[in-house]
């Protein structure tokens, strides 16, 4: 802000980001550049970076919980003689984004590293001398792509229930500090003297919300299942066929989950380089049976948390969903009609409805590709989101150390300095305050001047 | 014609008082061109300096030897330290001062000042010529010439007062304004936009009703600016606190309508800390009363500067209004509230020198560059009176940091993001601040000042004395360490984890205090108690220095990477049009101001930094 500093934060820790294009692709490059590559690759693989210059192939393991994520060809440069001038690890792993998913997970944990910021490889290569200056241009260009594609995800992000909480918390933080400067910059004015006073059950408000957010049971969940798929429609329409049948198609790495209800079953599969999860649920219908019944709230109840809905018909039944049915169908929703070969009349369908058959694969392949574009669509096509996800919680979980070191400041100054801190941590997420936002709070609550 | 002068200052307010002593401090051959001498260091406005973050500026003019800081302390007759109570790096010194006194100890600090001539004149004209020599013309069309001037006009720049219904021409109550020099910036290119701000009336004090009012007492003892400074001597007064009624807000309102404010008299814009009395009804329309100061302005002067109600309502309003107040039913006005219309220039046109970009050696420094309050003024002065005379002499420029002193965040504010309203410091605008203290601007600048020359003997004895004392005791903290069982038996509360800690640690607990180690190592209480003040704010921060290095770091780099002036934004192709205009209007001096522009992206910075060129720093940590 003056005080809140606009340029985005700059330290000499480790960096890391997605090297290659994102999207699919057989082989992806994440890249580490600084001080900490050789610690990051000994956590990763056990043992030291290989020699400079020579590809290695290495499992890569969880640091914590040992998990094996990939076997990956790795490459260490070693300072000065680096794309950035600094050490650089390279991992050359498998494109699937369940991989990707996973690493950046791995890496998060890591304290000496970081999500690099858009331009800071090229920032760093050309702090060492390392960029051809009349690339920078080029390099301009290509990062505010980069920067550009991350808004319109962000953006989107942002419209979300997730962006509503975003912006509740900076619109939290940012009353805060205004307070809090308020009462340092202005204790002489006619103000109120107790202008901090509720501040630290807020904080500690905040605090909860975002611990919450970043331990959410049903986040690890979703990044091992990515896109979830339900599988809807009244019983015996031939949701088990279909499942079955998709999952021959696409059996990469095919895993039952363990815990789901014996009324849904669960299935991950790679779709086209995508972890997706489908789920078969119990037929819906009228019944008065009490746990056909239940199992009918639970299928609802998945379907509303499912990113994607195939409501499926039977085209020997009848040619127009019946009203339950219909109901489901929203933005999120695809009309599948199923045992499309036992009927003579196609055209008799709705427009928008994917013929198929289960039994013989029919229609399946264009399923298939309908289901890649709804996730393409709701991904960015150009961005790694688990790159710009990687990037939100390092915000976050900054932004959280700053709240708690808030709360435990001994002095008014030092409580404002962490709670500025923490605004600028979250305001990586959700687009810069200035100090000049602070002070219109000020001057717009308070009679200030003499 | 007499032999050109190195610098010629425009102006005797307190922007050119300290603008023209820097210069001269530094060797330059310096004309100092006021409208009349009797007004040197006049506080047009309330008689005080310092507060929050001016405080701070006022420490900082005195490191680097300024007069503020000195002058304030002979003139002072109430000293108080705001935020006593929260931690140092938001303590404000401030003081009032009695008016006379402050004149006449500005006046004689500028009289002794070497190198320096002094002159009463009206400048009418100022030119530059094809050899870069700038010739004054004064309102007797006498000339005089200088190789370099420092523009310094505070609210004369075609001045134009309101009271109401009432103009009157002129900067302040009695004095002409300066049309002759708009006119001539206008020809030099400069385009001139317009400001306002206001002052209340002025009471006789032998007409208050003391008694029935609650007082305000300074410090005692009172705590003087200046580091060269050893006591206050001036007899220490007692302000009283007084509140506008509902009946006066009423009777207010009635007459907004001849309010210039309202009726579309004024066009300029006012700060909106420094807000009117009309101004605060307005805005704050369910509040039926607010706070009034009322500041003697001297110990034989009985004059009373009654802080919060500046107007600009006309005179009969005002003789109403101002005894609906308690203690006032009897007072007599001495002079009517006023506000004042004026030409400044956009900041965003000047360099981080304070130089304009447009005529080469010309400065500007105070409200011509949209800043309100004497501390702000007097810093720029300074800051633009050392560049002048260090340009002149073919030396490395003196810009301080955003990391080093509040002076430079509010010039890095004042050139990167310009401001639509009268631009005030606040220790909120820095992201240094708990560097930036009252305590240590000594620390932070006086050795710069050392190195380029404009601080004198005495300081330099002061400084290198206190030094001395300092890092004796910051060796005897480092060095002196306990284990947390000796610590424990010494009666601390302190983890058992079995590291040693050293005095300067323990220090750094807010529970513990340097009274509280002498029992453990009685070799401390041979520090003298400056020292020890100061080494405990200084280990209360050290965790927040050192989290904040990487940052300075990172902003250092920006600031060393130099962008040229005369760049060509048009044949950068990756920028966009609205970046483009902005780099373009502001002309960023370094890449880390490029960024600081609103709206420039890092992709932006990335195309900027094929031009940037790197810089050492100078004199920087």
């Amino acid at each position: 802000m003056g005080g809140l500093n606009k340029m985005p934060i700059q330290d000499d820790k480790t960096i890391y980001t997605l090297a290659s294009a994102a999207g699919r692709a057989g082989v992806a490059v994440v890249r580490l550049s600084g001080p900490s590559c050789a610690q990051a690759c000994e956590a990763l693989t056990g043992a030291p970076p290989p020699p400079p210059r020579q590809a290695v192939l290495k499992t890569l393991r969880d640091p914590h919980t040992k998990e094996h994520l990939d076997h990956a060809l790795v490459l260490f440069f070693e300072a000065p003689h680096s794309f950035t001038g600094e050490d650089v690890l390279e991992l050359h792993i498998h494109g699937s984004r369940a991989v990707l998913q996973a690493l950046f997970e791995s890496l998060a944990q890591n304290p000496s590293l970081r999500p690099a910021q858009a331009g800071e490889f090229a920032r760093r290569a050309f702090e060492n001398d390392k960029m051809d200056l009349t690339q920078a241009e080029g390099l301009a260009d290509l990062i505010d792509a980069e920067t550009a594609a991350q808004r319109r995800q962000a953006l989107r992000q942002m419209e979300g229930d997730l962006g509503a909480l975003y912006k509740n918390w900076a619109a939290d933080l940012t009353q805060l500090l205004a307070m809090s400067e308020a009462a340092l910059d202005f204790a002489d004015e006619d103000i109120p003297q107790d202008l901090t006073k509720g501040h630290n059950k807020t904080i500690s408000v905040l605090i909860e919300a975002i611990t919450q957010h970043l331990c959410d049971n049903h986040r690890g969940e979703r990044l091992r299942h990515g896109f979830v798929v339900a599988l809807l429609g009244a019983p015996n329409v031939g949701k088990s066929s279909l499942l079955n049948a998709l999952v021959k198609r696409n059996a990469a790495i095919v895993s039952p989950i363990p815990g789901t209800t014996r009324d849904i079953i669960e299935v991950s599969l790679d779709l086209g380089g995508y972890p997706v999860t489908l789920a078969d649920t119990a037929g819906l219908r009228e019944t008065a049976d009490q746990i056909e019944h239940e199992g009918v709230r639970r299928a609802l109840e998945r379907a509303t948390h499912a990113d994607l809905k195939l409501v499926i018909m039977d085209a020997s039944q009848s040619a127009k969903p019946d009203p339950t049915i219909s109901a489901l169908l929203d933005k999120d929703a695809l009309l599948v009609v199923n045992k499309i070969d036992l009927v003579k009349n196609q055209s008799a369908f709705p427009q928008n409805a994917l013929l198929i058959a289960a039994k013989t694969g029919e229609g399946l392949e264009h399923l298939t590709q309908t289901i890649i574009n709804k996730i393409e669509t709701a991904y960015a096509p150009t961005q790694n989101p688990t790159l710009t996800r990687a990037r939100h919680r390092y915000a976050l979980e900054k932004t959280l150390a700053y709240l708690k070191a808030a709360q435990t400041a001994t002095q008014d100054e030092l409580t404002a300095e962490e709670l500025r801190l923490a605004l600028r941590s979250l305001s990586q997420i959700t687009g810069h305050v200035d100090v000049e936002d602070l002070l219109d709070i000020i001057f717009g609550s308070f009679c200030i001047g003499k | 014609m007499t032999n050109p002068y190195d610098i010629i200052v425009i102006g005797g307010g307190h922007a050119g008082a300290e603008a023209a002593a820097a210069a001269a401090r530094m060797g330059a051959q310096t004309l100092l061109a006021t409208h009349r001498i009797d007004t040197l260091g006049e506080m047009s406005c309330n008689p005080a300096i310092g507060g929050l973050g001016k405080g701070q500026m006022v420490r900082e003019i005195d490191a680097l030897d300024g007069l503020m800081g000195r002058v304030a302390d002979a003139a002072g007759i109430q000293f108080r330290i705001l935020n006593r109570s929260k931690g140092a790096a938001v303590r404000g010194p401030r003081c009032q001062a009695d008016r006379a006194l402050y004149r006449a100890a500005m006046k004689e600090a500028l009289f002794a000042q070497e190198n320096l001539t002094i002159m009463a004149m009206s400048v009418e004209d100022l030119t530059k010529d094809q050899n870069g020599l700038f010739t004054i013309t004064n309102a007797q069309g006498q000339t005089y010439q200088a190789r370099a001037v420092i523009v310094t006009v505070g609210t004369f720049l075609n001045g134009l007062m309101h009271t109401g219904e009432e103009k009157t021409i002129g900067g302040r109550v009695g004095e002409p304004p300066s049309i002759g020099l708009a006119t001539a910036l206008r020809r030099l290119g400069f385009e001139l936009g317009r400001l306002k701000t206001g002052t209340p009336a002025r009471l006789d004090g032998r007409t208050i009703d003391w008694d029935s009012l609650e007082k305000q007492e300074g410090d005692n003892p009172p705590e003087p600016f200046s580091t060269l400074t050893n006591s206050i001597t001036n007899p220490q007064i007692t302000c009283a606190i007084t509140h506008t009624t509902a009946a006066m807000h009423e009777l207010m309102r009635a007459n907004f309508h001849r309010a210039p404010l309202y009726s579309g008299q004024i066009a300029g814009i006012g700060p909106r800390y420094c807000p009117s009395i009309e101004d605060k009804i307005v805005r704050f329309a369910s509040r039926d009363s607010h706070q009034v100061f009322l500041e003697p302005e001297g110990l034989d002067d009985p004059t009373v500067y009654p802080n919060g109600i500046s107007t600009s309502l006309p005179k009969d309003v005002q003789s109403a209004m101002i005894p609906m107040m308690k203690g006032l039913e009897k007072v007599k006005i001495l002079r009517f509230g006023y506000a004042v219309e004026y030409d400044y220039c956009d900041p965003r046109g000047l360099r981080a020198t304070l130089e304009t970009k447009l005529v080469p050696n010309l400065y500007f420094a105070g409200q011509i560059n949209a800043t309100t309050g004497y501390e702000e003024a007097a810093a720029q002065g300074l800051m633009a009176g050392l560049n002048a005379a260090l340009a002149l002499s073919g030396r490395p420029p003196l810009v301080l940091g955003r990391d080093e002193a509040l002076i430079g965040v509010m010039i890095d504010d004042l050139i990167t993001k310009g401001t639509n309203e009268p631009y005030r410091m606040f220790t909120s605008r820095a992201e240094y601040r708990l560097s930036l203290r009252a305590d240590n601007a000594d620390q932070r600048l006086t050795p710069q000042g050392l190195i380029l020359g404009c601080v004198g003997l005495p300081r330099r004895a002061a400084f290198e004395a206190k030094i001395k004392r300092l890092q004796e005791g910051r060796a005897m903290l480092q060095n002196l360490s306990a284990t947390p069982q000796e610590l424990r038996t010494a009666g601390f509360q302190i983890n058992q984890d079995g590291a040693r800690r050293t005095a300067a640690q323990l220090l750094a607990y807010t529970a513990i205090s340097f009274d509280d180690l002498t029992g453990l190592w009685p070799q401390i209480s041979a520090l003298d108690p400056q020292t020890k003040a100061q080494l405990a704010i200084e280990c209360t921060y050290a965790g927040y220095m050192q989290r904040q290095e990487a940052d300075i770091r990172a902003y250092r780099r920006d600031e060393n990477l130099i962008l040229p002036l005369n760049l060509d934004y048009d044949s950068i192709g990756s920028l966009s049009n609205e970046i483009r205009q902005k780099l373009k209007q502001v002309r960023p001096e370094t890449l880390g101001a490029a960024g600081r522009i609103s709206g420039v992206t890092p992709a932006a910075l990335i195309a900027l930094l094929r031009y940037a060129r790197r810089h050492p720093v100078s004199g920087a940590v």
